[in-house]
């Protein structure tokens, strides 16, 4: 099997006496879905801030195609191929759903330190943006204010961000929260096939697109991975039981 | 509700017809009036760059403003004394000419932004303003005990400041000369804010975590806009100076940082003309309720209360209905 | 440069910081309770100080005239948070800059409306005039020790205050989680009004102890409100323990810097140029230990919101 795209090597963090995320080590593979699940509390969201540079662990390690990237700044690792959405949209709400995907192909570019030409007359930026928002079918509302938008629309426009970059790797913190059931299987769908390009590292709560979607799961509970496996084993592991439904292992 | 493009270009029109008025009527004091709204107006227009697009509440603008003042001063000062400006290893000789003055304006002043920058920028939100707001005190206090330039009674230029062509001293020429800069700042500022920049600096206002995920710098972004606006604000600060004939360290003083501030929120944060609104609607407040009181301060601290408390979008919103951007 | 010299000034130091301590308490716990940036608070130092040179210059009693600042001080706090500055909580900075900008105007010149503009004069009370001979020979004045132990004693009560009392613990609870403190039943308005309150008198207090060695005068209270800013950057937001520490380097850095750098400069440089040199320094002195404090800890020394 080829090196794993994305890596954790032992990852821990704490804070005071709490250890959010306990020696951590997951990987994602070339062309696969890696769900995390966990109850709140588990460290889902340290282990996401660790591996897309908002914090910095106190031991361990985070490898992006092979080089270790733990010491690398949250844009130093986006620049390298990591894609992120977030759990609460991070829209620039004042600006339109264009201007927000242009943003995502301006960094891309990593041109920025342009003042004169209009960012929207650019057309290799705007291409690369419309072609994100076709994707996920945002291209009628590309005017709209990100503001008027509607929860779900905002959740495919962060998808859309990310997809801009063309990141060799996904991070996606909750994106079904909040849609509704038509919107849940709508990105399911979307999701499923966007796996061919890049492998996602996919953080949900939404237990029906989890077993839809994951080729492995690994479950978090109080900053330490108990199991990883394919569903069928996720879903037999005594461990998970035990943690999950207090049954005995 | 009107369009604002076109209350632009009224107030566009306007700024040139008052004093083409006012030549006819031979009332050079109006002139002088609309030349002081136009160059306060650059100079806000420059903090907007900052505040507005890059949601930087910066409280030590001043400091640009005295820079470009003194740097004016300083070298008007040593040409008509005819002595030589000791800078260390450097000796130059001091120069009336404006575009000279201009440039070294702009260039101090960026220089001094990016210091005041990249310390201020290592924080943000009240850190921010309150550190910014101590740096201009310290320029101020400097500018106090630096005896060589006036020290506390500032520094009188005799003649104003030469432009090739030009006679400066006559009030339509030095407007004109001011209300091209104006233009040239305000056209300048259109484009950065469609760039792929300013698109990017608007969003590090909004959302830095957003701007990071996709692989840009947001306090580099935000630094860089600092650079631009002290610039900006400096060039307006040797223009007064150059206006009144006459620089002192209330050019630095923290009054003047807010009132920038106020010029903007008056016309609209964040909106082309707000500040060039604000400068015209403060000049005009500063001459007509200072006239009838010497206590119009009282008045203009009701109506800045006014405007935050229950209009957010300053003139510009309540005229085209819509908001500034949220800072 | 004697001994004797460095102690007075030393001493000197610490009487200034003691009395932006004062201040920047006030500040500092404004901020960490509502969130609130109050620009305004230099206005309520002016307040205290007019109120007491009113009071002092009417019944001659220094006393009642420091109850007067204290009463003054906290009742136009109370007033301008009831009206104008509750509006402000939880809005944008910038709000607040400009609101509490506006209310500097509009106090300033109403005092001057009321005062004109020439300064008033606080006398010190006979009782307190006069230097006291310290341990060592020293002679002080007996007024700005007694400044140095007012000070002192006051931060003392605000430890007390909301470290072993009922109010105090209501406060701690407000820094940090403000629906716990709605969910203990506490009326969160009032408790607001009454932290304004507290730090406007604060305040007040300063500008009438300061008010008595200094000319009483509109204006006064914007340097004192900025230095403030800086120690509370230097100290840290939110932290009175921060605000104390960062008042006294502070207040010390001002004032030695202020007597000694023009003398160091003289060990190398001709008299002339280097009491302009040093004393163009020393204004300096206080922002570039700020600046200090900022590369090395950008949060302050006590603090910890970023």
């Amino acid at each position: 099997m080829s090196d794993p795209i994305l890596a954790t090597h032992n990852l821990r963090k704490a804070f005071g006496a709490l250890t959010a995320t306990d020696d951590i080590s997951i990987d994602l593979n070339e062309g696969e879905i890696h769900a995390i699940i966990g109850p709140n509390g588990a460290g889902k969201s340290t282990l996401i801030a660790q591996i897309c540079g908002g914090l910095r662990p106190d031991s361990g390690s985070v490898h992006l195609l092979g080089r270790d990237v733990t010491s690398d700044s949250t844009q130093a690792r986006a620049q390298a191929g990591l894609g992120r959405t977030f759990q609460i949209s991070a829209l620039a709400m004042e600006d339109t759903v264009l201007e927000n995907a242009i943003l995502g192909s301006l960094g891309a570019s990593g041109r920025p330190w342009r003042f004169w030409q209009a960012a929207l007359g650019d057309r290799t930026l705007r291409e690369r943006a419309e072609a994100a928002l076709e994707r996920v079918g945002l291209s009628d509302l590309r005017d709209t204010r990100c503001g008027s938008l509607s929860h779900g629309q905002r959740r495919q426009l962060e998808v859309a961000v990310a997809l801009t970059l063309e990141p060799k790797a996904f991070v996606m913190d909750e994106p079904m929260a909040g849609l509704g059931a038509e919107g849940s299987k709508l990105l399911t769908g979307f999701l499923d096939q966007l796996r061919t390009e890049a492998p996602i590292l996919l953080v949900e709560h939404d237990m029906d697109a989890v077993l839809a979607l994951a080729d492995r799961i690994s479950v978090l509970v109080y900053g330490k991975v108990i199991a990883t496996g394919t569903v069928d084993e996720i879903r037999s592991s005594p461990e998970v039981r035990s943690a999950y439904l207090g049954e005995d292992a | 509700m009107i369009p604002e493009r076109l209350v632009n270009a009224i107030l566009f029109a306007g700024l040139i017809a008052v004093p083409l008025c006012a030549l006819v009527a031979d009332e050079p004091f109006t002139i002088t009036l609309v030349t002081r709204a136009v160059i306060l107006a650059i100079a806000a227009v420059g903090l907007n760059i900052a505040l507005g697009i890059g949601g930087l509440v910066s409280l030590g603008h001043a400091v640009f403003f005295g820079l470009g003042g003194y740097a004016m001063g300083v070298l008007a000062f040593h040409a008509q004394t005819y002595t030589p400006l000791n800078l260390g290893p450097l000796t130059i000789a001091g120069t009336k000419s404006m575009p000279l003055i201009w440039l070294a304006a702009t260039a101090i002043s960026a220089f001094v932004a990016w210091i005041i920058g990249l310390l201020s920028l290592r924080t943000s939100g009240v850190y921010f303003i309150m550190i910014t707001l101590a740096f201009g005190q310290m320029f101020f206090y400097f500018a106090i005990s630096w005896s060589t330039y006036g020290g506390e009674d500032g520094l009188s230029i005799y003649v104003r400041n030469g432009f090739p062509g030009l006679n400066t001293l006559i009030p339509i020429q030095f407007f004109g000369l001011s209300f091209i800069i104006l233009s040239v700042v305000l056209f300048l500022n259109a484009r950065l804010q469609a760039s792929p920049f300013g698109l990017a600096l608007n969003a590090a206002r909004q959302v830095p975590a957003r701007v990071e995920t996709v692989g840009l710098n947001p306090m580099r972004l935000k630094l860089v806009a600092f650079v631009v606006s002290g610039a900006i604000t400096g060039l307006a600060g040797a223009l007064f100076a150059d206006l009144n004939r006459f620089v002192s360290p209330t050019m630095f003083s923290w009054q003047l940082s807010g009132e920038l501030i106020v010029l903007i929120i008056i016309g609209g944060v964040g909106r082309l003309f707000g500040p060039v609104i604000g400068a015209c609607l403060f000049v005009t407040l500063e001459h007509w309720l200072g006239g009838l009181t010497d206590f119009w301060h009282v008045f203009l601290g009701l109506i800045l209360l006014a405007i935050v408390l229950f209009a957010r979008g300053g003139i510009m919103g309540l005229l085209t209905g819509k908001e500034g951007t949220h800072v | 440069m004697s001994a004797l010299l460095i102690i007075e000034q030393v001493l000197n130091g610490l009487q200034f910081g003691v009395m932006l301590f004062l201040m920047a308490a006030g500040l500092t716990l404004i901020f960490g309770v509502m969130g609130l940036i109050n620009l305004a608070h230099g206005s309520l130092y002016m307040i205290g100080a007019f109120a007491a040179a009113a009071v002092a210059g009417a019944t001659g009693s220094f006393i009642l005239a420091l109850g007067a600042a204290l009463a003054a001080a906290a009742i136009a706090g109370a007033l301008i948070e009831i009206t104008v500055i509750r509006r402000l909580y939880g809005k944008a900075h910038l709000d607040q800059v400009l609101a509490t900008f506006a209310l500097i105007l509009i106090f300033s010149e109403g005092t001057r409306w009321v005062f004109g503009s020439f300064p008033l004069f606080l006398d010190i009370p006979d009782y307190l005039s006069g230097p006291v001979t310290l341990p060592g020979g020293i002679q002080y004045p007996f007024y700005r020790l007694t400044l140095i132990a007012a000070g002192l004693l006051v931060g003392l009560g605000l430890w007390f205050l909301i470290e072993r009392t009922r109010v105090g613990i209501q406060i701690r609870a407000g820094e940090n989680d403000r629906e716990m403190i709605a969910a203990l039943g506490i009326d969160i308005t009032r408790l607001y009004t009454l932290v304004f309150a507290i730090g406007a008198a604060l305040a007040g207090l300063a500008g009438a102890l300061v008010g008595a060695i200094q000319s009483v005068q509109v204006g006064m209270g914007e340097p004192v409100l900025i230095l403030a800013f800086v120690v509370i950057v230097i100290g840290g937001i939110g932290s009175i323990k921060g605000a104390f520490i960062g008042a006294l380097l502070v207040g010390l850095t001002d004032t030695l810097g202020g007597i000694f750098l023009p003398e160091l400069f003289k060990l190398f440089m001709e008299p002339g140029a280097a009491t302009q040199t040093g004393s163009a320094l020393a204004s300096m002195a206080i922002y570039i230990l700020m600046s200090l404090v900022l590369i090395w800890r950008p949060t302050g020394l006590f603090g910890a919101r970023a």
